[in-house]
């Protein structure tokens, strides 16, 4: 049976490319960058040599600018809390964000309110992509920030991170972007794109688990959330993670390099795809589809369970995701899927797929072969689908 | 997902038994709704206080749609007062388990089949109240 993996927004495969450039720092090259001794330098030299590699790949002025963290949820948690708890002490207490952000983003912002913090929760509109004068309208004396991420996880769709920055930098008010998705397949130049702070991971690009990065840039004033020794300036203590930083740049590098020619073929790919779904009744997608990640698609199908069909998928050998709720054990469907627009009992049956370099026309034929057998199984199966036949005549 | 389901529930959920609907059903019910991303309807066929048919659609997850077909197993054949006792703990333990944010699809699985019951009651003119217990409306379930 074929095996297709439809869930690279969920993560990666490790390039073996990148892996071979780690594989140094995971055996012989083990020394601690703060040692003075050969092998530690040889670590720190590695360390360094990739954040200038990664400042010039986003557009940083200084190699200074990069900080390595854990991965995305990390330097999320810490751009709004490093930041804006510094930022309340002269009464900048409000952050702007937007309703269907990562929970990296929203339950730091929740955790924020508890804390005295007002945030303004914006509108995503039914094609799921942040008005910016929205923005503009919602800042005020009061905001210390605005983070609103650069495309979305779930229905990947891309934001006007350009124009948003504009209008923070007119307005003096500092703008950070989850760009964890986004990353390797937008643009991202920070000094263009007026963004202050960027929060990115290894893992979504074909680099290792566990290493991400923040970009903060020059003179911005941010507490830290892990303290301990002095790496990273001081800044974020822990020993670097070599390896996982050498991932990182090496799997950028690979997806700067690959950037135009790949969006192309997957955007060809996605189209076709979408296409071919759109012919079962009663589907839609989800968000823009011109402004959305050129490897992402995310559907409804009405009277269907997303879960469901996410397990009848993976009896055919596909591995998609779904908003679910029942993939996450609440009773309330996805909040990016409901952040637009639809009543909950479509929410409930959307699918994910996100591909990847390696998904080709083959893989994109077989699953356009199997989704409407699938579908009409269930649906044959659904009251919610007998309702919604009988309401039609 | 965040757990795994047992060999047997992934059986019921990729070959669901006894699915469809019955025509002049004696008993149907519907319980669960549509914004929670649960319905079950059951249909029942009595004869002499025996169950001889029963069929579901069910609108669902996979352990939904699992816990509906074994509680139709379950029940089929049996007497009115075997599927009047049918537990949601019975189900369950017939399906070896269930992840537990997944135990709700078992109590919608044993309140399917007593709403049908209670409506296969109030088609012989019983007041089904004393004898299946109050049923929930499946719009405010």
């Amino acid at each position: 049976m074929r095996e297709i993996y439809a869930d690279n927004a969920a993560t990666t495969k490790l390039s073996p490319v990148v892996l071979e450039k780690m594989m140094p720092y995971l055996t012989d090259v083990f020394g601690n960058p703060s040692s003075l001794y050969g092998i530690g330098q040889t670590a720190k030299k590695a360390v360094e040599d990739a954040r200038a590699n990664i400042a010039k790949n986003i557009g940083a002025k200084n190699p200074n600018e990069v900080y390595f963290t854990s991965g995305g949820s990390e330097s999320d948690n810490w751009a709004l809390k490093g930041v804006c708890r510094r930022l309340k002490k002269q009464g900048k207490n409000h952050i702007i964000t937007s309703k269907f952000e990562h929970h990296a983003i929203l339950h730091t912002c929740k955790a924020l309110e508890k804390e005295g913090f007002e945030v303004t929760y914006l509108d995503v509109y039914e094609n799921g992509i942040v008005k910016p004068e929205d923005v503009e309208n919602a800042i005020k004396d009061e905001t210390a920030m605005v983070s609103i991420m650069y495309a979305n996880n779930e229905i990947g769709t891309i934001q006007p991170i350009e124009e948003i920055g504009k209008i923070c930098k007119e307005n003096k008010v500092l703008f950070h972007t989850d760009a964890v998705q986004a990353a390797g397949y937008c643009k991202i130049n920070v000094a263009e794109q007026n963004i202050d702070l960027l929060s990115m991971t290894a893992h979504k690009i074909h680099g290792p688990k566990g290493c991400g990065l923040l970009y903060i840039r020059k003179g911005i004033l941010i507490d830290n959330l892990i303290e301990g020794g002095a790496q990273e300036r001081n800044k974020r203590a822990g020993t670097e993670n070599i390896a996982g930083i050498v991932g990182l740049d090496a799997a950028l590098q690979i997806a700067v390099d690959t950037m135009d020619e790949r969006n192309k073929k997957l955007k060809k790919l996605r189209d076709k795809l979408i296409d071919g779904l759109l012919t079962i009744p009663k589907s839609r997608l989800n968000g823009d589809r011109e402004k959305r990640l050129p490897n992402n698609l995310n559907m409804c199908f009405e009277g269907i369970e997303g879960e469901s069909l996410l397990l009848r998928l993976e009896f055919k050998g596909i591995s998609a995701s779904s908003g679910s709720a029942c993939t996450s054990g609440s009773l309330d469907p996805s909040h990016v899927l409901l952040a637009i627009g639809l009543p909950h009992e479509i929410a409930h049956g959307s699918t994910r797929m996100t591909f990847d370099e390696s998904t080709t026309e083959e893989d994109i034929d077989y699953i356009l072969s199997v989704v409407p057998e699938i579908v009409k199984t269930l649906r044959d199966m659904s009251p919610l689908w007998e309702k919604i036949v009988k309401s039609e005549d | 997902m965040g757990f795994t389901y047992s060999e047997k529930v992934m059986d019921h959920f990729a070959n669901p038994r006894n699915v469809g609907e019955i025509e002049n059903a004696d008993g149907i019910g519907e319980v669960g709704n549509s914004k929670c991303g649960d319905i079950m309807k059951i249909y029942l066929k009595i004869d002499d206080n025996t169950i001889t048919d029963v069929k579901f659609k069910t609108f669902g997850c996979g352990a939904a749609i699992a816990t509906s077909s074994m509680a139709t197993e379950l029940i089929k054949g049996k007497s009115i007062d075997n599927a009047l006792n049918l537990t949601n703990k019975a189900v369950m333990e017939a399906l070896d388990g269930l992840p537990p944010v997944k135990v709700h699809c078992s109590v919608l699985a044993e309140e399917a089949i007593k709403s049908a019951l209670s409506d296969y009651y109030k088609k012989q003119g019983v007041d089904p109240e004393p004898i299946v217990g109050k049923i929930e409306d499946s719009d405010k379930h």
